[in-house]
């Protein structure tokens, strides 16, 4: 038995804040880590409050990387998984591109994060 | 005459039995507390919370690209430069630009709780934050454990890591750790219990599968895993007093502060850690 799903929007994070940690000169043609944790609640849907309403369900459902628009590295998000995800992956790069991080969730949330890569 | 003194064996037996344990406990309780990271002296037996954790949350509260409070301490960063209230001043207006780490709040949150010079009255570091903007920003009050305040608490919690925290002297903030002294050791609630019995005699066994910690509040406001976002001491200790089903004090009770300060006496030399993650 769910519980039903409020039709008023819930309010999202406001600004999204996100945490980007990857080399300032990252090195070419080698592997190197990125890690992300973004600032969200990742509401399950599934909680109460004090009064027994259910908390809206808002969660992020969907990550996406791409260099230069080209999609290297994508993760679909659960509800078993907790507030201000994170995320990590290892990238390679041959020479300067552009790293776009995407984030798209309930309630039309979506955010981007862009970083040049000026590899050695 | 025989059965009497099987009795007696019997009971000597159980009496030995039910020891043991008790006896291996003390001993690893004692083994546990030998090789700590956070030591002013050899004979110093405090340990933060942060070696209770396992390695994995570790890891988390050490690294400042894993750290969930790191991004309430950017919102912290923001609200910093922000312009507010009649006033329309921001705290970089009387303390300086925001930076990484805040060099005008240097040492600050090692001080608190502390007695106002103006009123005479006991501050948190929050209560301070909270007087600055209603005073010389003139802006409305932030409510206790709001998520501007505790961002602010954590952004300037951050410029003293590392700093050992260092309660003033002063008389009226010496009756308020006394005060709060009673406190932790008054048995309170249904379950009976006081701060001492479980965080001092207790502290290194377990309760429900988690280790006892010995309660220092050394890296508030906490990213706490429970809450799935940042807290303040009060609310811990409100937790507390929950747990062991008390009544918890009125949100503007002063006892709450004088607990503040006794912990802040009882951890004095130990290093800040805010903001640090705890389960």
């Amino acid at each position: 038995m769910t519980a039903d799903q409020p039709t008023t929007r819930p309010t999202l994070p406001h600004p999204v804040r996100a945490l980007v940690a990857l080399p300032a000169v990252p090195p070419r043609d080698t592997p190197f880590e990125v890690r992300t944790t973004l600032g969200h609640p990742m509401e399950n849907g599934l909680r109460h409050d004090g009064h027994g309403n259910v908390v809206p369900r808002m969660l992020v459902t969907r990550f996406e990387a791409r260099l230069d628009g080209a999609l290297v590295f994508a993760a679909d998000l659960y509800p078993a998984i907790s507030a201000n995800p994170y995320l990590s992956f290892w990238l390679q790069v041959a020479g300067p591109a552009t790293l776009t991080l995407d984030w798209t969730g309930d309630w039309g949330f979506a955010h981007r994060e862009t970083r040049q890569l000026q590899p050695t | 005459m025989r059965r009497r003194a099987c009795r007696s064996a019997f009971r000597w037996a159980a009496l030995w039995a039910l020891a043991m344990p008790l006896v291996a406990a003390a001993e690893a309780n004692t083994a546990a507390v030998q090789n700590p990271q956070t030591r002013t002296t050899p004979a110093d037996t405090r340990r933060s919370g942060l070696l209770d954790m396992g390695p994995a949350l570790q890891a988390l509260q050490r690294d400042d690209a894993q750290n969930p409070a790191m991004l309430m301490v950017q919102d912290g960063a923001a609200l910093w430069a922000r312009r507010s209230g009649t006033a329309d001043r921001a705290c970089a207006d009387c303390h300086g630009p925001a930076q990484a780490p805040l060099a005008a709040m240097d040492g600050v949150a090692a001080r608190y709780p502390a007695i106002d010079a103006a009123s005479g009255q006991p501050l948190n570091l929050a209560g301070r934050i909270r007087q600055c903007r209603r005073q010389h920003q003139q802006a409305p009050d932030w409510p206790a454990d709001s998520p501007e305040l505790l961002a602010l608490s954590a952004y300037i919690g951050l410029a003293s890591r590392g700093l050992p925290i260092t309660p003033p002297e002063h008389p009226r903030l010496a009756a308020l750790q006394q005060q709060g002294a009673r406190l932790w050791q008054q048995r309170l609630g249904q379950l009976n219990l006081s701060c001492a019995q479980c965080h001092d005699r207790l502290a290194g066994q377990r309760l429900a599968g988690a280790v006892i910690p010995q309660g220092h509040p050394t890296g508030y406001p906490i990213y706490r895993l429970e809450w799935q976002g940042l807290g303040s001491l009060q609310r811990r200790l409100r937790a507390c007093l929950v747990g062991v089903r008390a009544e918890p004090f009125a949100p503007d009770d002063p006892q709450w502060l004088a607990l503040e300060a006794y912990l802040a006496k009882r951890a004095a030399g130990m290093p800040v850690e805010t903001p640090a993650v705890r389960p």
